[in-house]
């Protein structure tokens, strides 16, 4: 059992950080200025930055479907509930809401959505693939009511500043994430919740019978997915002022799945790592970054990321560890 | 035996009463003519969906749907615009798709991982070759093409059913013969069942499992030709979120998200229910189209709880059976 922090990092991560070299390696070959950095206004600027800014918002979508994977379940619905936190926030903002409550507001809608999926999961023992189905389906139609089918744009200082400010050098979608991540990564680690997270994962029935409150646990999980969608439409809304119920955080649940998958947590359930779920969001924008500046035409991205996702899926699959098993013996 | 129909009777009495309602607000809704353009309208849907029920019968799933509808088109736009004959290229892309579904189920088997993972890369997959291909909506234009399209068979009072009207039927029927006739229905309906025990009594796993996401993909390549059909065009970003459709379709249509239970023909009836959604929201004019999503998620929650309460009381009655014997 692997279960303090540094043996996790030194030992299972080597993958993931080689996968994140090689990808920065291959972006600096094709676009030798690729790491230049410089400091402007207080600010840093440059494509490495780019890559980190661009990347954030699947990074933050990845926490959440991080622990949702764990417990062997999957959250489809995390593009849909960005669109509607987006439109909620992009609504308040054009009335001219304090940026407290607008986050306050979107912040409360996701955690909504969230127990809305943790619900049909946790007490209706629906499949997770199914139930998050549902509000994925009917996620946009409510954007569209929130907005009124229309594309709300605003000029709310505050809210634009989610977006558009810097601290420490970096761009604030950035720092959000990086926060978001250590205090997840925090809490599950440094509490039982990661441990109650995965023996779910592996095994429901056996869980609950050892004393394990999975019902809650599940509920908080997907809350927590809930809650970092909304994190992500509000920085979505903010970076181009206003709200978009129909393209807001389209495809992304499908990203953020494949970053979790990229940073090594199992899709079987039970094994996870927040922090190098968030090296494979980077490892996802790179890799898009290094489509564009390559002069290739993106559309590429999407062959790119299934070869990805079959090659994982090879790699992590039963039979393949059989083969290997195979192989060390003889 | 009847709480295993109760689904499927739910659904049609919901078809019925919806129309009823509808046809109440609007008389014209009883025309053969808006009969008829239901099943047009949502003919690529239905055949899909056709696929999508075997899948899900086998307690699977797949997400590869709406992009091989527009690999098709663009594929046929693509290679008819180059010199291809049509007849030549559907066949062609048939064939692809066909092999294309027998891959993803391969993987699936072999390397033994959740089908969604492996249908969403098929998705990625067949998006981004359409890409490649083109961005660009190309329209077909060929007069073979023109013949195909000309093809209908007219309905007393006024109604028309056309070539891909009958499509959809046909596939409908093929899928509901080899579902209940054929020794391959049964597989699938064993694998769904309890996978298991199926391969204990004997069903070729390997082979079943690849042969249902080979006809998934063939009858995506065929809901493709439809689509393209229906369109006279092909375009790389066509058809997105069909899977999500039709994967809504085979629930209401009251097949078990679990595998093992469920019909060809409730499929057909759930198809015809999210078309009612949406005639109905086109009847009323003041409605935005939105409002179909939010409904078909609304029934698509009722069906799924419906669902849970079902097997709920199959349990209970199965646990009761267990001390008597």
């Amino acid at each position: 059992m692997t279960s303090t922090l540094p043996g996790r990092l030194s030992f299972g991560a080597l993958p993931q950080f080689a996968t994140l070299a090689a990808v920065l390696l291959a972006n600096w070959l094709v676009f030798p200025d690729f790491f230049d950095l410089r400091l402007q206004d207080g600010r840093l600027f440059g494509s490495v930055i780019d890559v980190l800014n661009r990347g954030a918002p699947v990074a933050i979508l990845a926490l959440g479907m991080t622990l949702v994977i764990a417990t062997k379940g999957v959250d489809l619905s995390v593009g849909a509930v960005m669109a509607i936190c987006g439109a909620v926030a992009a609504t308040m903002a054009a009335a001219d809401y304090s940026l407290v409550a607008i986050l306050a507001a979107a912040l409360a809608v996701g955690a909504l959505c969230g127990l809305w999926n943790g619900f049909l999961v946790a007490v209706l023992d629906i499949q997770p693939i199914i139930a998050t189905l549902i509000l994925m389906v009917t996620g946009r139609g409510i954007a569209q009511l929130v907005t009124e089918g229309q594309i709300v744009t605003f000029t709310h200082e505050g809210l634009i500043a989610v977006a558009g400010s810097s601290a420490l050098g970096l761009p604030m979608p950035v720092v959000i994430a990086l926060v978001l991540g250590l205090a997840l990564a925090a809490l599950v680690r440094l509490t039982a919740l990661g441990l109650l997270i995965e023996s779910i994962g592996v095994n429901r029935t056996a869980s609950t019978y050892a004393g394990v409150d999975s019902r809650s646990v599940l509920l908080a999980t997907y809350m927590i997915s809930g809650l970092t969608a909304a994190v992500a439409g509000v920085i979505a809304a903010s970076d181009i002022r206003g709200a978009d119920a129909n393209n807001a955080g389209l495809w992304l649940e499908l990203d953020a799945i494949l970053a979790v998958v990229v940073g090594g947590t199992s899709l079987f359930g039970g094994r996870f790592s927040i922090l190098l779920s968030l090296v494979g969001a980077l490892v996802i924008q790179a890799m898009n970054t290094g489509i564009l500046l390559s002069g290739y035409p993106p559309e590429l991205n999407l062959i790119v990321k299934a070869v990805v996702i079959a090659a994982i899926l090879v790699l992590q699959s039963p039979a393949a560890g059989r083969l290997f098993g195979f192989l060390r013996r003889s | 035996m009847t709480s295993r129909n109760l689904p499927f009777f739910a659904t049609l009495v919901v078809f019925v009463v919806a129309w009823a309602l509808c046809a109440a607000q609007f008389p014209a809704m009883l025309s053969t003519r808006v009969a008829a353009n239901l099943i047009t309208d949502n003919a690529y849907l239905g055949v899909a969906a056709v696929g999508m029920t075997f899948v899900i019968l086998s307690g699977g799933i797949d997400l590869s749907v709406g992009s091989v509808i527009a690999f098709t088109g663009v594929f046929l736009a693509v290679t008819v615009r180059a010199g291809l004959d049509p007849i030549a290229a559907i066949l062609l892309v048939l064939v692809i798709t066909t092999a294309f579904g027998a891959v993803m189920g391969a993987m699936i088997h072999y390397l033994e991982t959740p089908a969604f993972i492996v249908t969403l890369a098929g998705m990625f997959f067949a998006r981004g070759v359409c890409f490649l291909m083109t961005t660009d909506s190309i329209p077909i234009d060929h007069p073979t093409w023109d013949a195909l399209l000309s093809v209908s068979w007219k309905i007393p009072t006024g109604g028309r059913l056309t070539l891909i009207a009958g499509i959809m039927i046909a596939a409908t029927l093929v899928g509901i013969v080899l579902a209940h006739l054929t020794r391959f229905g049964t597989y699938v309906y064993a694998l769904g069942g309890n996978r298991t025990s199926a391969e204990l009594m004997g069903v070729p796993i390997a082979r079943t499992t690849i042969a249902i996401y080979a006809l998934s993909g063939a009858l995506s390549g065929l809901a493709g030709l439809v689509f393209a059909l229906y369109t006279s065009a092909g375009y790389s970003l066509a058809a997105t979120g069909v899977e999500l459709d039709t994967i809504a379709a085979v629930v209401i249509g009251g097949t078990l998200l679990t595998g093992g239970v469920g019909t060809v023909a409730g499929t057909f009836v759930g198809v015809m229910i999210q078309g009612l959604i949406q005639t109905y929201i086109i009847f009323d004019g003041t409605l935005s189209s939105w409002w179909t999503k939010i409904a078909v998620g609304g029934l698509l929650f009722v069906f799924i709880l419906l669902q849970r309460v079902l097997v709920h009381l199959a349990g209970r009655s199965r646990d009761r059976l267990v001390p008597a014997t």
